[in-house]
């Protein structure tokens, strides 16, 4: 049940052969997919082979094996975690019922929306992170982005797949949709914001795989719950893949803090031109990327209040991150939850019913969670003996969406005027100075063991290889 | 307590704190549920890991490939892990031949062959008894539930020390205080065979903050005083290392030496299933040793207080207490004080002059027929706490109980661990 049969076209564990609607569809889909690839996907990759991971069956001894592969003949495919046919809806009005295998009628277009928004944002991605190989710091670090990419791509392939099986022809005209919107397109973009940003370097591209693929982890482990099985099934699968992504973000800032203080402490400075000097990325440069990419993350949960997120957790579309582990009664009529607003030039706090504001009691699980990471890159500063800390903005900082949209605020969250704002931001936010500054040190470094001058080598290589092991092979 | 220690060793399975990103793929990945985390920490459990591997390549960043040898009484328990900021060193030769364990049994983990992963090598130690294994992670079924880490080890709170006095008797040189804490409004919820995380000021040697160290409840789930929002503890000054060298233990002196007045910094409350049964017929056998006697202390006193209020007629109380004098014995004054048909109290004692020595598992096969029975009724409860030596002891002495009886251990153990009804506590 759970071993991936790679004798199929599409390799799968849903006996895809057993539905030959479904396969024709999806056969069709495929090569517009590897047109995208060859269109979008990573630049001036075609020939390397790349020291992938690759599942061959979604059990925990199968689903990670190491080897280089090219990439496009990575074998992308449709993988769900084992299912358990009592599965019972565990959140909602349906709490007790039976799981549903089936769409049911009356949630068809909520489930199609939520399955749409989260399949665009995965192609959207890669295109991002198109010109990133080209500036690799490591031949690891490209490894990795590599990775990052098919991964990318097949959590696409995830979504498409319940499109196409669970939707009929509405489904398969959203997946090819997804095929033909591109991020930062004016005529045609991605659905979210944050997935029309640009990801210009590597500093950014750590940022958005710390924060934007953890909200990523957040969507996905709210989907995990669903009580559309199928869909709760591959979400889980795709966590497990969302997690390597998190591992580059994290780790990859985290080198870059431990290089720059490492040369702070050799120059006995902390002047941020001496260190951008000595090939640097200076700390509040960093902290200005970290208020960008935050601020504009926990966008991409949604307006504070929602009459959509009650409707979809009452329903059992979307429970809450760690539904299962919590120990309310899984309905939450009559209960209220504190959101932000701002009145008379002052945040105040107000109660909302907490079903309209489950939007942001994921985005607050999301924080929490991203808070212990900056934690821990502090802990890299504390342990170099340098007192500077980064810190998360507040709440309200940057907002584009939801009532604090448009507010101008401080990072410590205090309410500005126009006047000030345009005075800070680029003390609060990159400015284009910093952007050219970060691009100017972007060269590419791709032999084995050496890494650009800004960054450290990682404690340890992928898979316990060594980190100066051959992680792609040229072409 | 200087029970005899049965060299027992094993590769303890460890998560890098340093590297972790704590992505939950390990936990969501265990098929045996060895993985458990808080807001700080993702850690293994010891008893349960069995090394079969499947975490380790699905994890991201490697961090879960840690093993250390660790004689089996020491194996470093949840409650620490959470609260580690790094993984700890390999024990050295020396500490491990202290512990009872030859260089040989250890194996020398340098080295490991390069193609085997560390964890495959701890499939080929396979300790003789592992006492460990047969402890619940469960609390029982009519257990209340407890609130943890209301406090985690980041944001700590403050309560105020309203006593302390020595409760062994004075002069002699194992000293152990009986300090109540008050946390006036601050809620601090806990329940019999919670424990609370005290840290001491100031830094250690290379300069870190202290971390916390743990010290089990002594006092019941109304507060030391019913009614008052207060705790108590049972903390013995350290004054000699596990080995008998001399050593001044950094927070037991501390707390033995704080004034009434004084503020604490605490965390915690830790342990959620070290818990007391509730239903009217529950039993509960306490074995324990030295400041082991603090939880044992707690769930006595709310029984008492229970039995006042009529609702306790039918569950027994039986306790092995083991020390080395009576002098050094926590609290022997007010348990001579319990009445009889209120409780079972067998002293074991290690070292008094001129008598044989006594240990807990000894009085255990002494009253074999009495916890023959009590074994076989599906409403007993064990608790074991006190220091790691005497685990093993205690757990063999109830094994050869069932054993003398007919019963199969196997069986025994097992529905004791899986019906949370046998409790191990030591440090
Ligand atoms: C769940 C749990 C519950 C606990 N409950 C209690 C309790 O109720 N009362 C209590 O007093 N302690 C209890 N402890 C032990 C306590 O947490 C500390 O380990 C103990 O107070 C020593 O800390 P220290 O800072 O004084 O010594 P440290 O400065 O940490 O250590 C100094 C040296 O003494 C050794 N050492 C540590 N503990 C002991 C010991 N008990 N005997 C001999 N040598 C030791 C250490 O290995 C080290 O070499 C508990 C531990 C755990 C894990
Ligand atoms: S899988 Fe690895 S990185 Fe993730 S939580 Fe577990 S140990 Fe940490
Ligand atoms: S080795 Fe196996 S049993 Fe141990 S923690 Fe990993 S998955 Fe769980």
């Amino acid at each position: 049940m759970s071993t991936i049969n790679y004798g199929e076209k599409i390799p799968n564990n849903v006996n895809l052969g057993e539905d030959r609607t479904l396969q024709r569809a999806l056969e069709g889909w495929q090569p517009n997919f590897i047109n995208w690839w060859d269109d979008v996907g990573p630049e001036g990759s075609t020939n390397h082979d790349v020291y992938l991971r690759t599942a061959v069956s979604v059990d925990p001894q199968g689903w990670a094996q190491f080897g280089h592969v090219k990439m496009r003949d990575y074998r992308w495919g449709i993988f769900l975690n084992p299912g358990d046919a009592n599965r019972e809806i565990h959140f909602g009005d349906h709490k007790g019922e039976k799981a549903w295998q089936d769409v049911p009628g009356e949630h068809r277009a909520n489930l199609r929306r939520i399955i749409v928004t989260q399949g665009d944002t995965e192609p959207a991605s890669v295109e991002q992170q198109r010109h990133l190989g080209l500036t690799a710091p490591s031949m690891y670090d490209l490894r990795n982005l590599f990775q990052i990419n098919v991964e990318e791509g097949r959590h696409l392939w995830a979504m498409v797949y319940l499109l196409q099986k669970h939707f009929g022809r509405d489904g398969r005209e959203e997946a090819d949709a997804l095929l033909q919107r591109t991020s930062g397109d004016e005529n045609n973009p991605r659905i979210l914001g944050a997935f029309n940003e640009k990801t210009p370097d590597w500093l950014a591209f750590f940022m958005f795989t710390y924060f934007t693929d953890r909200d990523g982890k957040f969507q996905l482990a709210a989907l995990a719950e669903s009580a559309f099985d199928p869909l709760a099934r591959t979400t889980k699968f795709m966590l497990t893949e969302e997690a390597h992504h998190m591992f580059v973000g994290e780790s990859g800032v985290s080198r870059v803090i431990a290089r720059t203080a490492q040369v702070m402490n050799e120059l006995k400075t902390d002047d941020a031109q001496k260190i951008r000097a000595a090939g640097c990325i200076d700390l509040g440069t960093i902290q200005r990327y970290l208020n960008f990419h935050y601020s504009v993350t926990i966008d991409l949960f949604g307006a504070d209040q929602s009459s959509n997120a009650a409707i979809f957790y009452s329903s059992g579309l979307k429970g809450r991150y760690e539904e299962g582990k919590r120990t309310d009664d899984h309905i939450l009529k009559g209960q209220t939850y504190k959101v932000l607003e701002v009145k008379e030039g002052q945040l105040v706090e107000k109660d909302v019913p907490m079903l309209n504001a489950l939007n942001e009691v994921l985005r607050d699980d999301f924080i929490k969670d991203s808070v212990a990471g900056v934690g821990r890159w502090n802990k890299v500063l504390e342990k170099a003996g340098i007192p500077t800390r980064l810190v998360v903005p507040h709440k309200a900082f940057n907002r584009q969406i939801g009532a604090l949209a448009g507010i101008k605020m401080s990072p410590e969250g205090r309410v500005v005027n126009e006047i000030e704002w345009a005075a800070k931001r680029d003390e609060w936010l990159p400015s284009s100075e910093d952007f050219a500054f970060v691009a100017s040190l972007m060269g590419r470094v791709v032999e084995p063991g050496k890494f650009a001058g800004w960054i450290s080598p990682p404690v340890m290589g992928i898979n316990r290889q060594p980190v100066d092991f051959e992680y792609v092979r040229f072409g | 307590m200087d029970m005899a220690v049965e060299a027992g060793v094993i590769k303890q399975h460890l998560i890098d704190p340093e590297i972790c990103i704590r992505c939950n793929t390990c936990e969501a990945i265990c098929p045996v549920n060895a993985i458990t985390h808080d807001d700080n920490n993702y850690v293994v459990r010891a008893d349960i890991c069995n090394g079969c591997m499947a975490c380790i390549s699905p994890c991201p960043t490697g961090s879960i490939d840690n093993w250390r040898t660790m004689p089996l009484v020491r194996a470093y328990t949840i409650e620490e892990q959470l609260t580690w900021e790094e993984l700890p060193a390999e024990l050295t030769p020396e500490q491990l031949e202290a512990a009872g364990v030859s260089a040989e049994a250890a194996g020398d983990p340098a080295a490991a062959a390069p193609a085997l992963t560390q964890a495959q090598a701890q499939a080929a130690i396979e300790p003789a008894f592992n006492s460990a294994q047969y402890g619940a992670t469960v609390p029982p079924w009519s257990a209340a539930h407890a609130y943890t880490n209301l406090f985690p080890p980041k944001t700590p709170t403050t309560a105020t020390v309203v006593g302390n006095f020595n409760c062994t008797e004075a002069g002699f040189d194992s000293e152990t205080h009986h300090i109540v804490l008050d946390f006036g409004v601050v809620p601090f919820p806990v329940l019999e065979g919670q424990s609370i995380g005290i840290v001491p000021p100031g830094v250690d040697a290379i300069g870190k903050r202290h971390h916390a160290r743990q010290y089990s409840v002594a006092s019941p789930r109304n507060g030391e005083r019913p009614g008052y929002n207060n705790v108590s503890l049972t903390v013995k000054r350290v004054t000699e290392d596990h080995e008998g060298d001399p050593v001044r233990g950094v927070c037991s002196n501390y707390v033995c030496d704080l004034k009434v007045g004084d503020t604490v910094h605490v965390v915690g409350p830790f342990g959620a299933s070290f818990l007391m049964p509730n239903h009217p017929k529950s039993h509960i056998v306490m074995i324990c040793t030295g400041t082991g006697s603090a939880p044992m202390r707690a769930m006595t006193e709310w029984r008492r207080r229970l039995r006042k209020s009529g609702k306790f007629e039918g569950g027994k109380l039986m306790l092995f207490f083991g020390a080395r004098t009576q002098q050094e014995l926590p609290y022997f004054g007010p348990l001579q004080s319990l009445p009889k048909d209120f409780i079972d109290i067998n002293l074991a004692f290690s070292r008094t002059p001129g008598q044989p020595k006594r240990y807990v598992q000894d009085l255990m096969r002494e009253r074999a027929a009495d916890l023959a029975a009590l074994l076989k009724d599906g409403s007993s409860h064990f608790y074991v706490c006190g220091l790691k030596s005497m685990e093993e002891g205690v757990v063999l002495a109830l094994r050869d109980v069932a054993k003398d009886v007919g019963l199969d251990w196997d069986t025994v153990g097992a529905a004791l661990k899986r019906e949370g009804r046998l409790h191990l506590e030591t440090y």
